[in-house]
């Protein structure tokens, strides 16, 4: 199933302008800018269907009430239209394993193989924070953006499901799951007490901030007129049970309580996926304001690697909107780089998506503030809970290791094979940076993180031997 | 238990589940279509033998994993139902080695 008939995209063999690895909206916006400006463009996307995270699905969504899934969700289904007339080749299905300087291996129904590229856009979206509690690994806990997939991809919902954390995308899919008359035994809210006053005061001047902020109060109060128990200000949460889940545990205050459930969908924000990024071997920095690494992007999305961008929440999280922007910008930047277009269309196009973006961007402070997730919400202290999901390793078992004198992240590996499962520290990365940060008073720049190696995606031997 | 709020878009085929078989929509998410089936735990893990399931969906966990047609560490979540797939529960067995191959040096590996 490849879209559009560019005809001088090419096969395999042959070397492309532009190839795009993700097909959300930063990805698809790049494809769609760089196509019109006469570029040959190839997108490989893992899912079956275009729209990324956000507009999972959107060209043929489950047949459910448009308001379920609300209009920003299904705002996507013109993007991916044009996306899919755009005239860019579009691999979905197809897993990138490893991208270098100027090329890139991938795998699919069509095979696979290894593409040339003039400039790769990495454009690989986020994933939800890590949020390690006592018993996260249990049968019966997922994350709110699991819901979500589950609803999109499948209409797929379970009920009297617990939701716990903090974050925009939380109480998005708590209303979406309201929405669809699933019912809901708890939210369970882990924003600190204080936040709102702390977000508020750096909303300052951001106008375009005020719509975003009402957006996010509308849905906290969905939430309550649909009559959902909301605990606030929960903290020490822990997912109870042996063989899987039968309870989730809180304190409020100096109070512990307890409520039985088989379902617990857990939520602290999200993060850029950086696991392409950081193995191609682009510079990362640790982000204070969004608690996360992200690339060192100039402003079109150059990485510190020649011919590799960056466009989207992998670059840091800005939101679907500034999402799409970001890949029209990084799109014609490389028209420009590659001598297609000049310095003057250049800085006329890029001009006023820039200055969209700056308006967009204006409230990221405000939501970082609001959510920023405790610090015990991201650093356990608790000695039996898991970090490390894969090789089962306990924040005991590093604690003790980085006591011993363990200089970081990677002679952790050694010592436990904390990281060195098959998620390659994906749900573990984070939390150790922050842990060793915590124990030895450092700063998580000066710790780093783990080191990222190709195949970014599990493959068989077969894809690496290739065709 | 997870349910479907709307009809299977894809006509029910039979799936092979350790040994039994089961029908399941076509062309759905595989770890969905098992997640309603009942299916549970997906795996157990290499080093305690602890039960495990579909985490995140999005194929960041890999704790969906399982034995699907022979070959095991396929990811659930990112593979659809297809007629006549046998899927089976994976034990234990370290997923380091066969899942994420080194890739060969020739490759440039960083
Ligand atoms: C689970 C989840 C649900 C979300 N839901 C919403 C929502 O409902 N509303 C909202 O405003 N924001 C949502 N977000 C936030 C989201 O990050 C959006 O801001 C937006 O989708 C970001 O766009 P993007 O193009 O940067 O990345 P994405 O939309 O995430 O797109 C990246 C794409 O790249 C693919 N990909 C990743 N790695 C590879 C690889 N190696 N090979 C091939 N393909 C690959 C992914 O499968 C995905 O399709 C969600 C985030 C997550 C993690
Ligand atoms: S459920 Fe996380 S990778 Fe499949």
């Amino acid at each position: 199933m490849t879209a559009g008939t560019a005809p001088q995209v090419a096969a395999d063999g042959e070397t492309v302008d532009l190839a795009i690895v993700g097909a959300g909206p930063a990805g698809m916006a790049a494809a769609i800018r760089a196509a019109e400006l006469g570029l040959a463009v190839v997108v490989f996307d893992d899912q079956p269907a275009p729209g990324g995270q956000i507009y999972r699905n959107v060209a043929h969504p489950p047949p459910l009430p448009r308001h379920v899934l609300g209009p920003d969700y299904h705002a996507g289904a013109a993007l991916v239209a044009r996306f899919l007339a755009s005239g860019a080749e579009y691999r979905p299905s197809s897993v990138v394993w490893h991208v270098a300087e100027g090329s890139l291996s991938h795998t699919g129904p069509d095979g696979g193989g290894t593409l040339a590229a003039r400039r790769i856009l990495i454009a690989t979206g986020a994933m939800e924070r890590p949020f390690p509690v006592p018993g996260w690994t249990l049968p019966g806990v997922m994350t709110a953006g699991a819901a979500q997939i589950m609803l999109k991809a499948s209409a797929t919902v379970v009920d009297d499901a617990v939701f716990a954390g903090s974050g925009p995308l939380l109480y998005l899919v708590v209303a979406q799951y309201l929405r669809a008359g699933i019912r809901i035994r708890a939210l369970l809210d882990t924003t600190p007490r204080g936040a709102r006053r702390r977000a508020l005061a750096r909303l300052g001047s951001a106008w375009s901030g005020r719509t975003t902020l009402a957006k996010g109060l509308g849905l906290l109060a969905e939430i309550r007129r649909a009559g959902v128990t909301v605990h606030r200000h929960v903290a020490d949460l822990a997912a109870v049970g042996t063989d899987r889940l039968d309870a989730v545990t809180w304190r409020s205050g100096s109070v512990r309580h307890r409520l039985d459930c088989a379902t617990l969908f857990l939520h602290q924000g999200i993060v850029p996926n950086v696991n392409t990024a950081m193995a191609v071997g682009c510079s990362h920095r640790w982000d204070e304001g969004q608690l996360c690494w992200r690339p060192t992007l100039d402003a079109a999305g150059r990485s510190s690697v020649p011919g590799v961008m960056v466009a989207g929440d992998g670059g840091g999280i800005a939101g679907a909107v500034a999402a799409a922007l970001s890949g029209e910008i990084a799109a014609i930047a490389a028209a420009s780089d590659l001598g297609r277009i000049d310095g003057a269309t250049r800085d006329r196009l890029l001009g006023p998506l820039e200055s969209r973006r700056r308006r967009d961007m204006a409230v990221r402070p405000f939501l970082e503030t609001l959510y920023r997730p405790a610090d015990a919400d991201r650093i356990p202290s608790r000695d039996e809970t898991l970090v490390c999901r894969c090789e089962e390793v306990d924040r005991g078992t590093l604690a003790d290791i980085v006591r011993r004198g363990c200089p970081g992240p990677n002679q952790i590996k050694a010592f436990s094979r904390c990281g060195m499962g098959p998620c390659q520290g994906r749900l573990c990365g984070h939390t150790v940076t922050e842990l060793f940060a915590d124990l030895t008073g450092r700063s998580p720049d000066e710790v780093g993180h783990y080191r990222i190696r190709m195949p970014i995606k599990p493959v068989t031997l077969g894809d690496i031997a290739g065709p | 238990m997870f349910r479907s709020l709307t009809e299977p878009t894809g006509r029910l085929v039979t799936v092979s589940l350790d040994g039994r078989s089961v029908e399941l929509p076509e062309g759905d998410n595989l770890a969905v279509a098992l997640l309603r089936a009942g299916h549970g735990p997906f795996r157990t893990t290499p080093a305690k033998a602890a039960p495990r399931q579909p985490y995140c969906m999005m194929g960041v966990c890999f704790e969906c994993l399982a034995e699907i047609d022979g070959v095991p560490n396929r990811q659930t979540c990112q593979e659809r139902v297809v007629p006549g797939q046998s899927i089976r529960r994976q034990d234990g067995a370290r997923s380091t080695g066969s899942a994420a191959a080194p890739a060969p040096a020739a490759r440039g590996t960083p």
